[in-house]
């Protein structure tokens, strides 16, 4: 039987740097050699998601959300715009632990196995560290150094900050960083004051966010006070702390590895030695 | 494994009968029959059916190319069928013109197919103003994943949100493809549009009227419904008048208002299909949305009929992308830049026309 993977994005009709993680991680997974064959969707480019499971070839999808939490898209708009009969239900979720569903889309005869979001996947804990290490240059960092996990945060779908604060936890249990805190653009704690959150020389501040663009490359670092020329250093003196700003998660190589895990959890016959394989960059 | 020649794959085959393009072939018992439209052979030894199937050599292997080397897959199938004009041209004509290469247009993107010597097919794709130039001139891809990458900017740079705007870059070659490479570049310019072509070729395109499309609408497009009040379909005429036009969009629209109210503006005259209201149509309603539930106000302002005549020049040169090629010394045009300044330096107030306000009595 056929398999196929489904990158689901959420694309952008004014940022062309919104869709490179998915492009990024499909060429990545398709270069591994893990899916036979590997597409993508987007809610705001093409293919839409309407139109996308008719480009793919197998009898077994593995839709894949690129989105950092449960919520709106993962639970509405993904599932109706692919017309799969899904019910939010049917995940039996509490905000952070949906795994997958297999569904009959309407309009093509295949099955699709529809993933929870990449966001939530315990191995995005691993990801986040990676990104502390990345931007640091510091295979160990973590003693002596704070990591801010940040977030969109919105008053109108609690499960946006649920994601963010689980990460942290997880994190924070490992012990690995002297302090881990959830920070937040809309809601409190908010980023704006990094500082006063943490008594840490180095603060690592990673944002879950899957693609670069206003967000994370203008919004956060004008919020924290670190924006500079349209752009901004790392690290960045501030207020007797130097902060490393990593940019948006979802651009992060290892990321290719939480979709696969994503897929191997619903079943795809991913080889194991694959699965690994991406994040390598061979 | 070895690969069967056409004439052995072509004996392998007789047994369950071959009906294609032309070529007939069957067995019965130790016999085998073959026909091409000009001959005809029966009663054949597997020798003399050996020389037969090579007598006419451009039938086996056309044979061949299409069942063990084309992508199965009935769209891909259909669409390179459809490059060669498999449909209009016989197996001797196709392949007289096979070997200079027959090119047929898919939106901006020139597919050439081209026979390589072992009958089966190769494929270029170059931009359609761009068949005929030098190969020195163009950056040349081998991987069709690029095409995804190639697709998002325009010639100036500029993004281009709707892979099926007439803006599509120039400069690039993909050359000496394989077929499933070439269907996959031109999906990745032009995604689903060959999934939705061959659905409309056998009548069963799920084509998703405005209607129903702004009905699902939800969080903050939700708001699009409410310009949707059944009190007529003009608005939906000027959205696709705005948008769907060819000049706007490769895509030939196939959605109307509903199943049973046709718009009255033209579908355009694309290869491929769109079957239902794209996001960017769904998002720009979504602020023509906003704007129509504004009362009208009645202005008043005084121009000259020349000044007039300008405003609806400079409207006509907006909507229709020719700002650039205004050149700064023709001030004839009304939409040149001069023009447009001197305008502004004398009629407005504070940013308002004549001096009017935006908001407030306006009268």
């Amino acid at each position: 039987m056929s398999e196929a993977l489904l990158i689901v994005a959420h694309g952008s009709h004014l940022n062309p740097r919104s869709s490179a993680p998915a492009q990024d991680h499909a060429d990545t997974i398709r270069s591994a050699g893990a899916f036979g064959e590997v597409r993508e969707a987007y809610w705001k480019e093409e293919p839409s998601l309407r139109n996308a499971l008719r480009t793919v070839t197998a009898d077994e999808v593995y839709v894949v959300p690129l989105f950092v939490s449960e919520g709106y898209f993962t639970e509405e708009v993904i599932p109706r715009e692919l017309r799969l009969d899904f019910d939010a239900a049917d995940w039996d979720s509490n905000g952070t632990s949906a795994d997958f569903v297999t569904c009959a889309p309407a309009d093509v005869n295949k099955t699709v196995h529809y993933c929870g979001p990449v966001g939530t996947h315990d191995a995005m804990t691993d990801v986040i560290v990676r990104r502390a290490e990345t931007v640091t240059g510091d295979p160990d960092v973590g003693a002596g150094a704070a990591l801010a996990v940040v977030g969109h945060g919105t008053k109108r779908n609690e499960n946006s900050a649920k994601a963010i604060q689980y990460h942290a936890d997880r994190v924070r249990s490992r012990g690995r960083f002297d302090e881990v805190r959830a920070l937040f653009m809309d809601e409190p704690p908010e980023i704006d004051d990094v500082t006063d959150h943490f008594e840490s020389d180095d603060i690592v501040v990673v944002p879950l966010f899957i693609a670069d663009g206003y967000h994370t490359q203008e919004d956060i670092p004008a919020d924290m006070g670190i924006a500079a020329d349209g752009g901004y250093a790392v690290p960045t003196r501030l207020d007797g702390h130097d902060i490393w700003y990593a940019g948006a998660i979802g651009t992060e190589a290892l990321l290719a590895d939480v979709i696969l895990e994503r897929a191997a959890d619903a079943g795809a016959g991913v080889a194991p030695d694959r699965t690994h394989a991406a994040a390598g960059g061979d | 494994m070895p690969t069967p020649t056409p004439v052995d794959a072509l004996r392998e085959a007789a047994a369950d009968g071959v009906d294609f393009d032309g070529l007939r072939v069957t067995r019965e018992g130790d016999d085998f029959r073959l026909a091409v439209p000009d001959a005809s052979y029966a009663a054949l030894s597997p020798d003399e059916f050996a020389d037969a199937a090579r007598e006419h050599r451009a039938y086996a292997e056309n044979w061949l190319f299409w069942h063990g080397h084309a992508p199965q897959a009935n769209d891909a199938w259909a669409f390179l069928r459809w490059v060669e004009r498999a449909a209009d041209l016989s197996v001797p004509e196709r392949y007289e013109r096979l070997g200079d290469g027959l090119t047929r247009e898919w939106g901006q993107v020139a597919v050439t197919a081209r026979l390589t010597d072992d009958g089966r097919r190769r494929y270029d794709l170059r931009h359609a103003d761009e068949v005929g130039a030098d190969p020195d001139a163009l950056s040349t891809y081998a991987d069709p994943h690029e095409a995804r990458r190639l697709r998002k900017f325009d010639d100036d740079g500029d993004y281009r949100p709707l892979s099926t705007a007439p803006t599509l870059r120039h400069g690039w070659a993909f050359a000496d493809l394989d077929p499933a490479a070439a269907v996959r570049a031109v999906e990745d310019f032009y995604p689903a549009t060959i999934a939705n072509w061959h659905r409309e070729r056998e009548g069963t395109l799920d084509v998703t009227h405005w209607h129903e499309a702004v009905s699902r609408q939800t969080g903050i497009y939700g708001v699009v419904q409410t310009w949707d009040r059944g009190e007529g379909h003009e608005h939906v005429n000027w959205v696709a008048e705005a948008c769907c036009d060819d000049s706007q969009c490769c895509k030939r629209r196939e959605w109307e208002y509903d199943d049973e109210t046709p718009l009255d503006v033209p579908g355009g005259d694309g290869v491929f299909p769109c079957r239902e209201p794209c996001s960017l149509v769904v998002a720009t309603a979504r602020t023509w949305t906003r704007m129509e539930a504004e009362q009208s106000h009645t202005y008043a302002f005084d121009l000259t009929p020349s000044e007039k005549a300008q405003i609806e020049e400079i409207i006509d040169a907006v909507a229709d992308g020719r700002i650039d090629d205004i050149r700064a010394g023709d001030t004839s045009d009304g939409a040149n830049r001069f023009r447009a300044r001197f305008l502004r330096a004398k009629l407005f107030d504070d940013g308002n026309l004549c001096g009017v306000p935006t908001e407030g009595e306006g009268t």
